[in-house]
């Protein structure tokens, strides 16, 4: 059974919501990526890199019974942790639900800071790039 | 007397709060905070005499000129060029060197050389880049060692009767070495080729002499030196504007326009087309008249004080390595901790407050030679603390904790 995106965004929130200041909230973060389901090495190459974060990102995409898995890795530790978060809220779901999905839990997190166009870390081509690449893997399966 | 406590009065934003705590501002190199004193100047501009300059015959246009006018003369007088209208007005110092790249793509030709430091900003790369692009000059690079410094005897190899231009910082944007500009400048002269100094990280901290260093151009930014952005200065020795061909057409810079020929104007108005940023003018004069009234020899001895202790307060946390450890360098300091990414420490010290900058300062050639993605820099300004630098150690160790 497919946890819903929603599930998964809901839960994170709860889980964030235990914690009483930015230190904390950091922490998890930080022990959230190393969990982090990694790239494989031979996918770690220029063109996976996301544009826009002062660190380094790699994201590979494939399909899995009709199910779009991501793996990544960064060369920052607060990233690897931003990029952890997104990847459980969208990896092992149908490319249709991942474009669909609305992404105001990161607000509800308390990383709202992190999602100004303008801020170095780039979540916001993060989420732009896995949405990418479920708009392209949805084309294909048309 | 120099008296911090009585400076940090001047700076409004000192007082305020970032993420709960006190602000922390130790990215200075990248811009300063401005003092009362130019805010009023731009308040009292816009407040009494907004006008356009130079060619109105009512009252306000006259008194906007009359103190542009004197702001270039405050930046002549400390800058001791000979003339006022050796200085140019522009957006910036990379505003000074595309008027200057612009200007020598009709002088150079193919093969002629330009030599620039392994240590420049890249606005002080890519103009001249564009610049070999467009005449087939050759751009040869001065080395620097492992302590950041550029290496003189490889200079000396580099220079040739081909060399027409030399550009160097006076002193590194990202790891705050000063430069043997006045070597630099003779030994180019004695080729007979031109320098340009990239002083925007050099006139927060010391007072330049360009008639001292006999420097062809120098150019500056007003918002490293307590002024507003988006205004500059370009000085170049007279000789040197004549020949040069205006960067921009546009009103202000001509003498007499017909359809079959204009005639530009004279110096300074011939490289300032169109209506300038007057406000900015003049705030930077006001500016200028701020550092000088505390004076820059205590600026100096104070910033100093404030970088040894830095220096070795950071030294004491294991794994803190500093890039850029020549004797002879500003309050500059660059750092990682290892292991670790500078954008993580960077993150962890702006929730504490502090503000400092990481990444490769634009300066990606010395970010590669020294095989690291990047750097934290902490830069000091004469209006901060010891009591400040304590506070970014502490941030430097609790992110050691955090992230290792």
């Amino acid at each position: 059974m497919i946890v819903s995106i929603e599930d998964i965004q809901k839960e994170l929130i709860d889980e964030f919501s235990m914690f009483e200041d930015w230190e904390e909230r950091y922490q998890y973060m930080i022990d959230l990526g190393k969990d982090l389901p990694l790239i494989e090495d031979q996918y770690k190459t220029d063109s996976n890199i996301i544009k826009g974060c002062q660190s380094k990102v790699w994201v590979h995409a494939e399909m899995k019974n009709d199910k779009l898995v991501f793996t990544a890795d960064s060369d920052a530790i607060i990233t690897k942790g931003i990029i952890a978060i997104l990847i459980r809220v969208f990896s092992n779901q149908h490319p249709k639900d991942i474009i669909n999905a609305e992404t105001d839990f990161i607000d509800k997190i308390g990383l709202k800071e992190h999602l100004s166009p303008t801020r170095a870390n780039g979540l916001v081509s993060m989420v732009k790039q896995l949405k990418l690449y479920a708009i392209a893997y949805q084309t294909q399966m048309k | 007397m120099f008296n911090v406590e009585n400076i940090r009065k001047d700076f409004p934003i000192l007082s305020r709060k970032v993420n709960g705590k006190p602000l922390v501002y130790f990215d200075n190199a990248a811009t300063s905070q401005t003092p009362q004193q130019v805010i009023d100047a731009i308040v009292d501009y816009y407040s009494n005499y907004n006008a356009n300059i130079h060619r109105g015959v009512h009252t306000l246009s006259q008194e906007a000129t009359d103190k542009y006018e004197q702001a270039r003369k405050k930046i002549q007088t400390h800058f001791n060029a000979k003339f006022a209208h050796e200085i140019i007005f522009t957006s910036g110092t990379t505003h000074g060197i595309n008027l200057v790249a612009n200007g020598f793509s009709t002088l150079l030709k193919k093969d002629d050389e330009i030599i620039v430091s392994a240590l420049e900003h890249h606005s002080n790369i890519v103009p001249w880049q564009m610049l070999c692009e467009r005449t087939g000059a050759i751009l040869k690079v001065i080395p620097m060692n492992l302590d950041g410094e550029l290496v003189m005897s490889e200079y000396d190899k580099l220079l040739s009767k081909n060399t027409k231009l030399v550009f160097v910082n006076h002193i590194s944007n990202a790891l705050g070495t000063i430069n043997p500009i006045e070597y630099i400048i003779e030994k180019a002269h004695e080729v007979g080729a031109a320098v340009l100094v990239d002083g925007a990280q050099a006139c927060p901290h010391l007072k330049p002499d360009v008639q001292a260093l006999n420097v062809d151009f120098y150019v500056a930014s007003a918002h490293k030196m307590c002024g507003p952005t988006g205004e500059g200065m370009l000085y170049g020795k007279e000789s040197w504007l004549k020949k040069l061909p205006p960067y921009q057409g546009g009103g202000e810079m001509i003498a007499e326009v017909t359809f079959e020929k204009t005639t530009y104007a004279e110096l300074p108005h011939k490289f300032e087309a169109g209506t300038p940023n007057i406000c900015g003018g003049i705030a930077f004069g006001a500016a200028i008249d701020y550092m000088n009234a505390i004076g820059f020899d205590a600026i100096a001895k104070y910033e100093h004080e404030l970088l040894e202790y830095a220096t070795n307060k950071l030294l004491d946390i294991e794994g803190l390595k500093i890039y850029g450890t020549s004797k002879n360098k500003t309050s500059v300091i660059s750092f990682n901790l290892e292991g670790i990414h500078p954008y993580d420490v960077g993150t962890i010290l702006d929730k504490l407050g502090i503000a400092v900058r990481t990444g490769h300062h634009c300066a990606q050639p010395i970010m590669d030679y020294f095989k690291i993605p990047g750097t934290v820099r902490a830069s000091f300004a004469f209006y901060n603390t010891k009591a400040e630098i304590d506070a970014l150690v502490e941030g430097v160790k609790k992110a050691k904790m955090m992230l290792a």
